[in-house]
């Protein structure tokens, strides 16, 4: 079986960046990821807010650069799933889709997942109809009228997003009021395409072969209605990737991992970095910050 | 090598649904960050597959009525088409393994 100083799990920026610090540092390292190398920001047309890039950059060139970068200094990739971690003594090992690896320290950096709003037609309906980014898919509701889930920071910028495209969108809201900030929220309500519908929750998306409505229904009144719409853009948060780490290490309540100042999970010689990490500011900037932290450390912990 | 080559709707029905093999198209926009990690990967599987599919690709913003007819609401997308007819589809970013095993049951 082969051996690695470091297995680094995911190839977001909090991957990437632990690649380039560990692979610098001389330690041999493998990072698996089961998707696109470079993570959710991939989807981001324009990063404004990473150091350095005056005009912006999209999420793909910053993140590609990131892996060529770390590659250069011997990185090594492999798209797999990974499927376990077991851990006798100072031994882990890395269970993947493909391989199992040896592993002298893990940093794990498996992001989040989208949050599915588990109604009827939702998965049925994904990629015709029903979408998790708008920026990704905005483009195909052209003078359509869609809904916007969710009420935070997320879905009010994808129903901003959608006021390019869409001829109507319909924002809907559990509570009475948004969590989004308030600068986003003056936006929102000047905005003549945006109509807010409060204290509703969508029960079922319906269609033939693409959605064509939504059965919503208010939660003060028990009523419920159908509205016609082309498309149904989720955006109620994310849940970190840790579903295969049950019982390995401590987690918080939403399933984040929990670490130390060191980013070392309660597992000695596991670290973890980025979104997956229990109160991580789910930015860029914070999860390179967190790869380069965790790589570091996994390094002191390898030298003992 | 052969690699994948951009077509207009305009000449959809000669070189895809008319077609004697089988062809995958590519669905892309220049807006899209993960189609830019998908096109590598269908460059490859261009020249690894030659003689048996034929690679092309379809700009959904200049060709909304292609678009309109496979009901594309989200990209990355890939489509084999097999006498004329879409026989796998294929959504979002996916690992060339799997993107072979998809097309190698399908042919």
């Amino acid at each position: 079986m082969k051996k690695y100083d470091v297995v680094i799990i995911g190839g977001g920026p909090a991957g990437l960046s632990a690649g380039v610090y560990t692979s610098r540092a001389r330690l041999s390292s493998l990072l698996i990821e089961k998707g696109a190398i470079g993570g959710q920001i991939i989807n981001a047309e324009m990063v404004e807010n990473y150091p350095g890039f005056t005009a912006g950059i999209s999420g793909i060139d910053l993140t590609q650069a990131m892996h060529q970068q770390a590659t250069k200094f011997g990185l090594e990739t492999l798209a797999a799933e990974v499927t376990g971690i077991s851990v006798n003594g100072q031994q882990k090992l890395v269970r993947t889709s493909q391989r199992d690896f040896i592993a002298g320290a893990i940093i794990i950096a498996g992001g989040s997942e989208r949050q599915k709003l588990g109604v009827p037609g939702e998965t049925q309906y994904t990629g015709k109809g029903v979408s998790y980014c708008a920026t990704c898919d905005g483009a195909f509701f052209r003078d359509k009228t869609v809904a916007v889930v969710g009420g935070g920071n997320a879905a009010v910028t994808e129903a901003l997003e959608l006021t390019k495209f869409a001829s109507r969108i319909i924002l809907i809201h559990r509570r009475h009021e948004l969590r989004a900030t308030r600068i986003l929220q003056e936006k929102v309500i000047s905005q003549p395409k945006i109509e807010i519908l409060w204290d509703t929750v969508v029960e079922e998306i319906l269609g033939e072969t693409f959605v064509n409505k939504i059965r919503v229904r208010n939660i003060n009144t028990g009523m419920d209605s159908v509205l016609d719409v082309s498309g149904v853009f989720i955006s109620i948060g994310s849940q970190p990737a840790t579903g295969y780490l049950k019982g390995l290490l401590a987690l918080d309540a939403v399933g984040a991992i929990v670490t130390s100042e060191r980013l070392e999970t309660s597992v000695p010689g596991i670290f973890a970095a980025g979104d997956i990490r229990s109160g991580s500011i789910r930015q860029t900037i914070g999860a390179a910050g967190d790869g380069a932290v965790a790589a570091v450390n996994a390094g002191k912990y390898i030298s003992g | 090598m052969s690699k994948p080559v951009e077509i207009e709707e305009a000449k959809f029905d000669d070189i895809v649904l008319k077609s004697k093999t089988p062809v995958l198209v590519d669905f892309w926009a220049p807006w899209c960050g993960p189609c830019r990690m998908v096109a590598p990967i269908v460059d490859e599987l261009a020249g690894e597959y030659a003689g048996k599919i034929s690679f092309v690709k379809v700009n959904v913003d200049n060709n909304q009525k292609i678009r309109d007819i496979y009901g594309i609401m989200s990209i990355p997308r890939l489509i084999l088409f097999k006498d004329g007819k879409p026989v796998t589809s294929i959504h979002g970013f996916k690992p060339k393994k799997e993107l072979k095993k998809s097309l190698d049951e399908a042919l």
